[in-house]
């Protein structure tokens, strides 16, 4: 995993979003730093839905920031429609802000409870200073709608009137009020009930078709990214693992820690096959201390002495599919079925179409 | 000291007069008093568990079961009203008071929670608090109680398990601290585990080891355990009988299989048909339960689920349901009109007729329709919650006062929606105007 290299990404003209070879440190105790993202590379076409999956701890939150410049990132560049961000002063960079937004995990504390739910939606358009109060309150009036809230109740309450669901789709309400082209969604469903899951993926699938979004979906949860996304990209550890499609990433999953986060997911189905544990046991190194060659290393049930010498490239192993990985599971150098003690039969059986 | 010693004497001399039953419990109400009126969350609930079997407790956030395995284990603050009955091999732990039932946590009862890092007390050991429960218990001796700590650490699959012994709860990651939890709960081997939401706050590849080392645990041990879990996915793999609550009652009860295979409670249909599931081409459409759980403080006179429920009729609104027999051995639900019959068939197409949102919601998935189901809920004081601070909160339409020119906005809006149908109940109940379409699956 280990993942550098950018083969995997498109040319700089078809893509809204790209990010090349970006590293995000920060200082830690003892004069060290930690590495939380390094050596990344990703790119996102208009109109696309970037799913970014990964364990806690791998980083997807620090690179959704870094594109933010929230930090701005230690290395590497974020070209956002044509301009390198990081090279912005402070009042281009704002300029711009506007047309790439981000929602986050929690509701309720992306909401001020002091304020009225009209007057939060509203506050992008103000500090603009775009239409007049008319136009601004038909705009929020009409964003309130998209997400399905009522504008006549909703706009006079405040957060506290509303539930988890509510909140998140006032705080998406608020970062479409301004017509961003890209939106990054921050573990939006996360702390959420399933049923309010449902709600606020199919509203984000709406709002994509009739606001033209492009979108970065970050998520632990693989089945969510899978519903949500054009293009799937897996990460461990502040790398890339494997980038592909999600039918194809989920169908054959090349890289060992893909299709060992795909076993790992519990199918509300009795009677579905009971799966093997796939991953040695043990849990995400440090990022103080990353493993030698590919990070993956330690946890792989496949790993050779070459992953400890040598950090894989990504490289393309099928259409659209890339892996970072020195022995993948698919494409010409995949091993022989037999020698793999029933380890990617088992994931095709897990993940194959619905028999029922 | 010595008291405490007796009780533990008495218990283990009990006759294992009940067989195989383990623990039963009886129309279980557990109110809390508050300053804004008596909170029912948990309503009613009666269930038994046999020993070495797995229950699984499912629903939302608030539906109540994590206050009912407190309330089991009498783990409650003092603003608490319970009725009802809990036995535990045959004795009413709900009449013990708590000195006794000092005696039956850890022992024969114990539990896992969510949250390894507020279980675990940070500044102590993690030896210390592996060996305590055996030292107050047992009154083992220290290296008597190390050793079985070691082994402890061991089978729950803990590396260098004498060098953890000696560490602090910060210095283990998540997964490994939710292991010292269980450790911690298995040390007086207990006959019943809790677990209330034992792998939520960890990473799916830790979530798969932990469910995997439970399950072994309890193998090797023949030990009960309630599986509480707001995920269908959990339950599905891990237990041997699954409870779905909602809004503080048990709404749908069955083994397993024959719950996912045959499920008849709308609530959970539509719960199981709200999961994106792996098996499903990307950008399927997801079905949506409309509004939220109703106020415990004051819940709706009919079925609890009726407001949000896309079948449901008169009779629902104003007659609660009681638990149904089905077919099937052991299944109860509570519902008037039960998924896959043709009565429901026919609730859910007079629904779409008179354009009820709930249902049409439910048939669409399109949530600009929230906003109306919405406003029905509140109307009707259904979901008065965070509405009770309003004074217009009734202003709002009634659920047969959706207004016309609304609705037509709205279908502007759906086209491309349809009603994705993921599990097998729901496609037979679909009406026939319903287009079901599932783009792209090879």
């Amino acid at each position: 995993m280990a993942g550098s290299g950018t083969a995997h990404l498109r040319p700089a003209d078809e893509v809204l979003l790209r990010i090349e070879h970006l590293d995000v440190e920060f200082p830690a105790a003892g004069g060290r730093r930690v590495s939380a993202v390094s050596d990344l590379s990703l790119d996102v076409a208009p109109g696309e839905t970037l799913g970014l999956v990964g364990e806690s701890g791998c980083g997807k939150s620090t690179t959704a920031r870094a594109v933010m410049q929230l930090p701005p990132p230690t290395r590497g560049s974020v070209i956002f429609d044509g301009q390198n961000l990081t090279a912005l002063d402070g009042e281009r960079l704002r300029m711009l802000r506007p047309q790439f937004q981000i929602v986050f995990q929690d509701p309720i504390s992306s909401l001020n409870p002091r304020r009225r739910v009209g007057d939060i939606v509203a506050a992008p358009l103000k500090v603009w200073n775009r239409g007049t109060e008319a136009e601004r309150r038909a705009r929020v009036d009409e964003v309130l709608e998209a997400v399905g809230l009522d504008p006549a109740t909703a706009r006079d309450k405040r957060p506290h009137e509303f539930s988890g669901g509510q909140c998140q789709r006032i705080c998406i309400a608020r970062t479409l009020v301004l017509d961003p082209k890209l939106v990054i969604c921050d573990e939006p469903v996360s702390a959420l009930d399933v049923s309010v899951q449902a709600q606020i993926l199919n509203l984000l699938e709406d709002l994509k078709d009739r606001y033209g979004l492009t979108l970065v979906f970050i998520t632990h949860d693989l089945a969510v990214v899978k519903n949500v996304s054009d293009r799937v990209a897996v990460m461990y550890l502040g790398k890339v693992c494997e980038v592909a499609p999600p039918d194809q990433l989920y169908g054959q999953p090349a890289h060992p820690y893909t299709a060992a986060l795909i076993e790992s997911i519990p199918e509300p189905d009795p009677a579905a096959p009971a799966r093997a544990a796939a991953l040695k046991a043990g849990d995400l190194p440090s990022p103080l201390d990353p493993p030698s060659g590919c990070r993956f290393r330690t946890r792989c049930p496949r790993a050779q002495d070459r992953c400890a010498a040598e950090e894989p490239e990504v490289r393309a192993v099928g259409d659209g599919q890339f892996v970072a990985c020195h022995f993948p599971l698919v494409g010409p150098e995949a091993p022989p079925r037999a020698a793999d003690d029933g380890h990617e039969s088992s994931v095709a059986v897990a993940t194959g179409p619905a028999t029922g | 000291m010595i008291g405490r010693r007796k009780q533990v004497t008495a218990v283990a001399d009990a006759p294992p007069a009940h067989g195989r039953r383990l623990l039963e419990v009886e129309d279980l109400a557990t109110h809390f008093v508050t300053p804004r009126g008596l909170v029912r969350a948990v309503d009613g609930v009666s269930f038994s568990l046999e020993r070495g079997k797995t229950l699984g407790l499912v629903g939302e956030s608030g539906c109540g079961k994590s206050v009912l395995s407190r309330s089991i284990m009498g783990l409650l603050p003092s603003n608490v009203e319970r009725h009802g009955s809990v036995e535990f091999e045959g004795q009413r732990l709900d009449q013990l008071g708590p000195a006794e039932l000092r005696s039956f946590w850890g022992t024969q009862i114990a539990m896992v929670f969510q949250d390894p890092m507020t279980s675990l007390n940070p500044v102590m050991r993690i030896g210390r608090q592996i060996t305590e429960p055996l030292r107050f218990h047992f009154d083992m001796d220290r290296g008597q109680a190390e050793k079985i700590a070691l082994s402890l650490l061991e089978s729950v699959n803990i590396p260098e398990p004498a060098r953890r012994l000696r560490q602090y709860p910060h210095e283990l990651s998540g997964g490994m601290r939710q292991r010292v939890v269980i450790a911690i709960a298995l040390a007086c081997g207990p006959k019943l585990l809790f677990a209330d939401e034992p792998t939520t706050a960890l990473d799916v590849t830790v979530q798969a080891q932990i469910l995997e080392l439970l399950r072994t645990q309890q193998r090797e041990r023949d030990m009960a355990m309630v599986l509480v879990t707001h995920d269908l996915g959990v339950v599905a793999g891990h237990t041997d009988e699954v409870a779905v609550m909602y809004a503080g009652q048990i709404v749908e009860q069955a083994p397993t299989r024959t719950l996912f295979s045959s499920m008849r409670m709308p609530y959970t249909a539509a719960l199981l048909q709200s999961i994106p599931r792996l098996t499903n081409a990307s950008h399927t459409r997801l079905n949506v339960i409309a509004g939220r759980p109703p106020d415990l403080l004051d819940p709706p006179p009919g079925c609890r689920f009726a407001p949000r429920c896309p079948y449901a009729q008169d009779r629902c609104r104003e007659e609660q349901p009681p638990l149904i027999e089905a077919d099937e051995p052991g299944h109860l639900y509570r519902c008037w009109y039960p998924v896959g019959t043709d009565e429901a068939r026919e609730a859910l197409e007079r629904n779409l007729a008179a354009h009820v949102p709930q249902a049409e919601l439910a048939v669409s998935g399109d949530m600009t329709r929230a906003a109306e189901v919405e406003a029905a809920l509140e109307g009707a004081g259904a979901a008065a919650g965070p509405a009770a601070y309003e004074s217009d909160g009734s202003a709002a339409d009634g659920p047969d006062g959706t207004p016309a020119d609304q609705a037509d906005a709205s279908a502007d809006e759906s086209d491309g929606s349809s009603g994705d149908t993921a599990g097998g109940t729901e496609a037979s109940s679909g009406p026939d105007g319903a287009e079901v379409e599932i783009g792209g699956s090879d």
